[in-house]
Order: C-alpha cells, then structure tokens, then sequence
C-alpha cells in the first residue's frame, strides 16, 4: 500500500456502496430524545429494525393524501437504505422531513416510537448552534441523540454535555526521543473516536525523519508500513495542536468551531455546513473532512461519548482531535496517551502546577511548530 | 395598484418573449438545458455519496467549483465598470452594452452562489447561514463577508437593470435620480466583492501562496480584463443574433478597458514571478509546483504554462491600437484572455495553495467527471439564465415588449 493508494484513492463509490448496503437501516448514527425519556422503552426489545420500518413505511403508505411527500423526508432520515433518492428530493430533504415529521407527529394512526423518532428529528434539525445553547438545551440534545440511538439501533449509548471545569487549561508535549513510531497512538485514537474505518481517517500523522537531518517535514514520511523503529530514523507525532490564537475559528463563517474555556477546539458536528475554509486556514493539518458518509463497525463503536468529542459523525462535516474530550474532562488521560508504550506522550492541565506538563515546560528545551504564525499551539515537544 | 398591475403583465410578457424565438435561439437553449440536467444528475450523485465522488481529498480540499466561484466574482464585479461611464458620466456610449453588462453581472452571481452551494458538504444546513436565523461570524470570518456582499451586489444588480426595464417597459423614462446613486453603490459594490473575495484567502497564513498583498489588487486587475472581455464577446454574439445595434465604438471603448486592466495585470505577473523566483524561499514551494512541478507531480504544468502565453500574447495584440480596432483580431484576444484567465485566477490559484501542504506533503488534485459536469451545468445554468435576462432586455430596449404598446421612446430608438 503506497502513499498513493491513502491519499488519492478517496473515490471511495464501490466502497461505500457497500457500506450502505451492509448497514443498518438508521439514517441518524447517533440519537436520542428528551422529552419522551420516561417512557417505558421495552417494545424496542421486541421488535427488530426491519419488521419496525416495515411496518411504519405500510402505515405512511396507507395514508395517502401527503403519502408521497412524507415518504421522501421521513425515509431520507430514518432509513439509509433509501439514500438512492433522487437529487430533487434530496435537495428539499430537510424540508419534508419537517413536513412529515408534523404530519406524523399530529397523525392518530402512527406508532407511538414513528411520533417519537419524528419529533426528535424535527428538533435536531432545527435545533441552534450549541456552543450558544444554555446547559438545558444541551442536556436535551444530548438526551435526544441517545434516544434517537435507542430508538434505532435498539442500543444504549452514554454521551455527556460536560462543560469545561474551571482552572483547567489542557496542554501537551510529545517526547521526540522516545517516539519509536509503533503509532499504537493512531489506532488507539481510531477507536477512542468512532473514526471513519473507509477512508482510514486518523487524526495523528507520525513523521519518520532522517536522523542528522533535523526537521525535514516535506522529506519525512508519514505513511509508512515498515517495523519500526527504522535504522536511523526518529519519529515526530502531529495532530491538532489546540491553539490558543486558533485561525481555523476565525474564519468560520456560522461558529461552529470555537475554542473551549480549557483550551480545546472543537466542532459542533451539527452546525458544520461544511464549507471546509478551516481546514484551509489550519497551518498544522489538524482537521479531517467527511468526504462520505463515516462508517464504524456496530460492535466498534465506543459507546462512552460526548456531544463534542467522539459522537457518530454524518457526511459532509469537519472533525478532529478534541484530546478526547470524552475522557479529558471526566480526569482521564487521551487515548493517544494512554496507548503509547514509550511515554513519549504527556498530557495535563497547565494551570496546575503540579502537573506533569508543567514540569516538562519547566524542566526541558520545549518548542512547537510554526510559532512565527502567532497561533499558540499548546502543543509542545521536547527532547531527553 | 397600476403598477402592480404593470409588472405583472411585464413577467408575463417576457415569459412569452422568452419561449419564442428563432431555430437557433432554441436549439442554444435546449443545449444550455440538456448541460444542465446533465449536471443535476451528477449532483444528485454528489448529494448521495457525499463530496468523497469529487477529487478533493484532505490535502487538497478545494478544487474545481471553488476556483470557478473565485473566476466568476471577478467576472460579476467587472461587468459593472461599464455602469460608471454610462449612468455617472452620461457617455452614451455605453448605454446598450450596459444592460447586458448587468445581465452578465447577475448570471455570474447565480453562478457564484450555485458553486458555493455546490461545494458545501451540508447545503441542507445552509440556513445556518442566513443572518438572524443563523449565527453569523462577523465580521471575523471572511466568508460571512462574501456572503454579505454577493447577496447585497446581487440584489442592486437586480433592482437597477428592473427599474429601468420596468419603465421603459410602461413606455416612460427611467428617472435619473433613482438609478444613479445605485449605479454609484454598485461600481464602489463591485471593488469591494472582489477585494473580499480575494481576503478571503488572503487572510489565510497557513498558505503562504495565497498570504500575498498583491493578491487583491491583482483580482481586480485581472478581473477588469477578463469581465469586460467576455462582455466584448458576449456583445459580438448579440450583434450577431439579434437586431440590437452595438455600436463599434461602444466595443472599441471596452476593448480599452480590457487592455489597460490586461497590462497591469501581466505587470503584476510579473512583480509575483520576480518575488517568487529571484530569492525563492519555503514559501515558494508552490509557486515552483505550479510552473515546474515538484518531486514528478506536474499535473498543473500544462495548465498555466498555456495561460502564460495566452496572456502575454492577447496583452501584447491588444496593446497595438491597429490590432486591437480589428474586430476578428480583438474577439480572439478577447477570447484568449477570458481562457489564460480563468486557469490563472481558477485553478491556477486555488490548487497549488493547497500544495504542498502544511508539512510538505505533495498530494496532486485531479477533478473527477462528476464534479467537471456539475461545473459544466453551472455554467449552463449560467448562460440559460443570461440569454433569458438579456433576451427580455433586448426586447423591451426594442420596443417589442410594451405595456398597452405604447409609442416608442425616441431615446431608444437608436
């Protein structure tokens, strides 16, 4: 597998045909819904996917007045397997779904579990950009995207709407002496992350470098497929480095990216419109596009998440490293970290002093990349 | 309620207009049509699989429709510099090309905006966008900007030629004091979404190929000799099909404009080429991708080393008064400019800003035929609608559409 092979061979059509085909019949990868949380939720148990959107497409069927219309937006979200719509009904998808989660939403003869997955459709769809949003609607979208999951996969998921913790301001340094290169960091962050397993989306990049040569990105290597570590070679992580002075939030047109309280960047997946001009404007290569839709083993998914960290991504959003913000914020260390078996990686909080971090700051000959761009990475690296 | 009256009937009659015509006015349409429904298909395909059917990839992530947005604003922006002379300083001259000028204005908008469109990874999710339901970064984001001014430069596009159309259309004189501080908004409009568009990527230090002072000057430069050279040709065509008089004078006035706006842009050129080469650091890599391609991959090379010449060449014709009041020598100037920059100022600029990326990385971008059909709809799309505005215009400047078919004005009689 050659460099050409990662990085030109994104016509991923025959791939994801396959995908699509193999999948389950659930438009929205994540879910859930707020304000039917009490309900009792056993008849999910009894019924499978298929006999379920079976008997919900027969009932919209029967109803023939606006059958039509309801079928196109209610199908474009609740069931993948009708993706191969047309464009002109794709193009007004969102409309309908609202249309037809109205109509069923007020429709007598529609299961109870079809009003449901409607209204919380309807809800995320229309729903505001979170960073704005007050902790209530947080938790409710949080609880409605679980919901929505229940309802679809029959499966429980865990997602948090953690804030950042006050006094906590999350850095990192990487250790280019100990680095060896066996990327566990990569395939651990793939896992951690609910990454797209098509196109072999990895937010960390390791670059082999020639001893001897110093820091020679454009020689480097940073898809290699050999044991490692290789005769002469050190090796240099990259991923996003949470800057301070951030461009990629600058220059995004609707707010969906923005900086934290505790210093990461992050996205709100749904209010992404996908213009991808922050990807353009990251010195760093730190930001990852869903060229299609991201596919993830049902029994890969990493069912511990959080609203703005490792959630079930839709096509045609931006995502990237978020230092786990699943994990970070409930005290743990990132995947990455944790996967590492040389302690090259160090991960902490730089406002205690006592930390690890600091220390390194303190202690070693730190540096970071690019720093005459002005954008303060808290990402720095260091040697023994 | 005579008004309202007026302009329905003025809808009505250019929908009338407009569905008849010669053989080849509906041979051209049906073309324009089956372009376009060709293009839809492939972008229903894009809906459905997602952006992944493009040839855009992580390192490369802009390609083809971004650099046909960016072409296109210049060509928008340009059409308008034939507004001034004729509505501010009263020079006939002008008068006729004007209002195809501002048709051409409005196409490459429709354009602009489809493409735009046709890029985003979400455009269910485009209401975000849309001030006061969504969030609307600005003024940080530069892109809030350019949608700020497009829409506002589409809409005075719109309202001025409307205005006027509408009153000659009842057979009255447009009057001077609505249009004309319009026209005035829409000349100082037109620098200003050029001049956006180009800070749109100017802004951007990650990409040392596009973080260039000269870039925004050098969009207007460039723009001003693209835009109005395709009004040149656009004119040529309307001479040509339809009973509308252009004079020679008006063309050779344009052609003035294209000219000078041509010299300094190969000026330009030139500044960029010695900044780039004389004393080449990291940050030309690009510029060497570009002209000489880098560890093998030269896939632009073909591209700008034709544009090269093309430029230099309608530049050093057009410069010559006896070649340039030529008219067939002129049209192929013309032509060969709009080309030479429409790769320069299209792909020309976009992709190499991309390459190599931030850490070097060298990974080439080949447009695949669904994203090259749905460009070649949008350009369908924007002719269809240009021959539609300039059709109407034509009509009603001719006197062949009248409310109650009232005299013909003298003025317009020319």
């Amino acid at each position: 597998m050659g460099d050409k092979k990662k990085w030109f061979q994104l016509d991923l059509g025959l791939g994801q045909k396959q995908a699509v085909a193999g999948s389950c019949g659930c438009g929205k990868p994540s879910g859930g819904c707020g304000s039917h949380a009490t309900e009792p939720p056993k008849n999910d148990l009894t019924i499978s996917a298929e006999e379920f959107d079976a008997a919900v497409e027969q009932e919209l069927m029967e109803d023939s007045m606006v059958a039509q219309t309801r079928k196109d937006g209610f199908q474009q979200v609740f069931d993948r397997k009708m993706d191969r719509r047309t464009a002109f009904r794709k193009l007004t998808a969102s409309l309908l779904v609202g249309a037809g989660a109205v109509h069923t939403s007020c429709s007598v003869t529609s299961g109870e579990e079809a009003k449901e997955k409607a209204q919380i459709d309807w809800e995320e769809q229309f729903k505001g950009n979170y960073k704005l949003m007050t902790q209530e609607e947080k938790q409710a979208t949080v609880d409605r995207l679980v919901r929505s999951y229940q309802l679809r996969k029959k499966e429980n998921i865990k997602m948090s709407a953690a804030d950042a913790s006050k006094d906590v301001l999350f850095g990192y340094a990487f250790n280019i002496s100990k680095c060896q290169g066996y990327m566990d960091c990569v395939s651990a962050c793939v896992k951690e992350n609910n990454q797209d397993r098509n196109s072999q989306m990895q937010y960390i990049r390791i670059h082999e470098m020639k001893d001897g040569e110093g820091f020679k990105f454009n020689e480097a290597d940073d898809n290699y497929y050999h044991e490692v570590p290789a005769e002469g070679h050190f090796y240099m992580g990259t991923q996003c480095f949470h800057c301070d002075n951030p461009p990629c939030v600058n220059v995004c047109p609707v707010q969906a990216t923005w900086r934290e309280e505790d210093g990461l960047v992050v996205v709100d997946y749904d209010w992404c419109i996908g213009c991808r001009y922050c990807m353009a404007a990251c010195p760093y290569d730190g930001r990852r596009f869903n060229w299609s839709k991201p596919e993830v083993p049902e029994d890969e998914i990493n069912k511990n998440q959080h609203y703005l960290g490792n959630r079930l991504r839709k096509k045609g959003v931006m995502e990237k490293c978020t230092f786990c913000v699943q994990r970070s914020r409930a005290g743990k260390d990132p995947a990455c970290v944790e996967a590492c078996p040389t302690g090259a990686r160090i991960f902490g909080n730089l406002l205690d002093p006592n930390s690890t971090i600091r220390w390194v700051l303190e202690n070693k000959q730190v540096f970071r990349l690019k720093e005459d761009l002005g954008t303060e990475p808290k990402f720095w690296y260091f040697m023994d | 309620m005579g008004t309202f009256r007026a302009f329905r009937h003025m809808v009505k009659d250019s929908l009338d207009y407009i569905t008849h015509g010669s053989k080849t006015y509906h041979i051209w349409m049906i073309f324009l049509t089956v372009i376009m429904l060709i293009g839809m298909y492939c972008y229903s395909i894009q809906l459905d699989e997602g952006l992944s059917v493009t040839g855009m990839t992580d390192r490369v992530s802009w390609g083809l429709y971004i650099s046909n947005f960016t072409f296109l604003v210049g060509v928008a922006a340009a059409a308008v510099m034939l507004v001034m002379p004729t509505y501010v300083l009263k020079d006939i001259d002008f008068k006729q090309a004007v209002l195809i000028g501002e048709g051409l204005a409005v196409a490459a908008l429709v354009m602009c905006l489809a493409f735009v469109v046709a890029d985003m990874g979400g455009p269910s999710v485009l209401w975000h966008m849309i001030p006061g339901i969504g969030v609307f970064n600005f003024p940080n984001s530069m892109l809030a900007w350019d949608v700020i001014v497009l829409n506002g430069y589409l809409f005075i596009n719109i309202t001025i030629p409307l205005y006027i159309l509408f009153r000659h259309y009842q057979g009255k004189e447009a009057k001077s004091k609505v249009y004309i501080p319009g026209s005035i908004i829409s000349v100082l409009w037109a620098v200003a979404i050029h001049l956006v568009t180009a800070f749109l990527y100017e802004g951007l230090q990650a990409r040392p190929f596009w973080n260039n002072a000269l870039l925004g000057p050098r969009f207007l430069a460039s723009a001003f000799a693209a835009g109005p050279a395709l009004i040149i040709l656009v004119l040529a065509a309307i001479r040509k099909f339809s009973e509308f008089k252009i004079e020679d004078k008006t063309i050779s006035k344009i052609a003035m404009i294209v000219t000078v706006a041509a010299q300094i842009n190969l000026i330009m050129l030139i500044s960029e080429l010695f900044k780039e080469f004389y004393a080449p650091t990291h940050h030309s890599e690009s510029a060497y991708y570009l002209f000489f391609g880098l560890e093998g991959k030269t896939a632009l090379l073909p591209w700008i080393w034709t544009a090269i010449p093309l430029n230099v060449l309608a530049t050093v014709l057009l410069t010559f008064h006896k070649l340039r009041n030529n008219t067939k020598v002129l049209y192929f100037c013309c032509f060969i400019l709009f080309v030479a920059i429409w790769i320069e100022k299209g792909f020309g600029l976009i992709v190499p800003g991309f390459i190599p990326g931030p850490y070097g990385k060298i990974a080439e971008y080949t447009p695949t035929w669904i994203e090259i059909w749905v460009t070649l709809g949008i350009w369908a799309m924007g002719a269809f609608v240009f021959t539609m505005l300039a059709k109407t215009s034509i009509g009603i400047e001719l006197g062949k559409l009248r409310y109650k078919k009232k005299k013909i004005l003298k003025s317009e009689t020319v």
